[in-house]
């Protein structure tokens, strides 16, 4: 096996997931926040965030799904050996991982059911950059209106029509970490 | 004189060897080598799995406590540590020795650590059987011949 996909862990394991569990919390808890997040190298075309990410939330019991460029030998290499989760197809997933486009059609993803609404996918956007400006986001945890660069409008416009079903996003660019949960609305400008 | 021993002989001698022995042979070398930690080492369960009568169907045991550790050396090789109990210093002398293994020290290596433990492995398994060999009781019943 490459040793390089070996690297790039967390070197403190339960002091950098615990920093990481409270960023993820606060972007998911405050749609619009972008918080700096590190700890993991994960390899190409992997961003820090996404990988921080997978080190915080996934163990053995959460499949993943790849999409695109991210389904690659050394990715899943580093997943097997860092966090352990099963790769599975789109439908079966609890967490998906790709770029905007590669990630579609997102009705591929289990929005829950009625009675367990939870039983839904996270799927974690690999983006080229993250700024509060573009789409106008209204909703629980945000005060009056915040603002972030999301890849689409009416994909998250649907999702939000599905509450309580739907999925939740993460946003990655680089180290840079956002949200959007199901409970928000979006509007153009 | 080449190493005999596949990596997985190895692996299996480190695993089960005591925590003490294992750490006294290694300080008796007084090798230092560098490396940094790709998996700190951390403490688990792993369910224990087995065959009645050894061959029949498999059940579950029970879970036993396990160690693991990942690291790699200055010089590249990686080395794992999987060792029995909650030992972390076991885990990672055990890590350090199957990096090492690979390399060319693999014979020093196998003469001062690896040999003296299989050694004793065995030694203690052999005693063992010999001491229940010994409670063996054949039984066999006497024809009496009532059949005839």
């Amino acid at each position: 096996m490459n040793a390089s996909v070996l690297k790039g862990g967390f070197a403190n394991a339960p002091v950098d997931a615990a920093h990481a569990f409270r960023a993820a919390m606060t972007v998911m808890a405050r749609p619009g926040v972008i918080e700096e997040v590190a700890g993991a190298v994960p390899p190409a075309p992997m961003s820090i965030a996404a990988g921080v990410l997978l080190l915080t939330l996934c163990d053995p019991e959460t499949p993943i799904a790849l999409c695109g460029a991210h389904d690659c030998a050394d990715v899943r290499a580093w997943i097997a050996f860092h966090i352990g989760a099963p790769i599975v197809a789109a439908g079966k997933a609890m967490f998906v991982l790709g770029t905007w486009e590669a990630v579609q059609p997102l009705d591929a993803y289990a929005v829950g059911t009625p009675e367990y609404p939870d039983r839904s996918a996270t799927l974690i956007v690999e983006m080229d950059a993250l700024a509060p400006e573009g789409a106008v986001l209204r909703g629980p945890g945000i005060k009056d209106v915040a603002a972030l660069s999301l890849p689409d409008l009416a994909p998250f416009q649907r999702n939000a029509l599905l509450f309580p079903l739907g999925l939740d996003f993460f946003f990655c660019a680089g180290s840079r970490l956002a949200a959007l949960p199901r409970t928000t609305r979006v509007e153009a400008v | 004189m080449a190493v005999e021993m596949t990596r997985r002989d190895w692996m299996s001698v480190l695993a089960k060897s005591p925590a003490a022995r294992l750490s006294e042979l290694w300080q008796s070398l007084e090798m230092a080598p560098d490396y940094t930690w790709l998996r700190a080492p951390e403490i688990g369960a792993t369910m224990v799995r087995g065959r009645t009568g050894a061959t029949g169907a498999p059940f579950n045991l029970g879970e036993m406590t396990v160690t693991r550790c990942s690291l790699q050396l200055a010089s590249g090789e990686v080395g794992h540590g999987y060792v029995q109990g909650r030992d972390k210093d076991k885990a990672r002398i055990a890590a350090l020795v199957d990096a090492l293994m690979q390399g060319a020290q693999a014979e020093a290596l196998c003469r001062a650590v690896v040999e003296p433990l299989r050694a004793e492995k065995a030694a203690a398994q052999e005693a063992r059987g010999a001491k229940a060999a010994a409670t063996k009781v054949d039984f066999f019943t006497m024809v009496r011949g009532e059949d005839a």
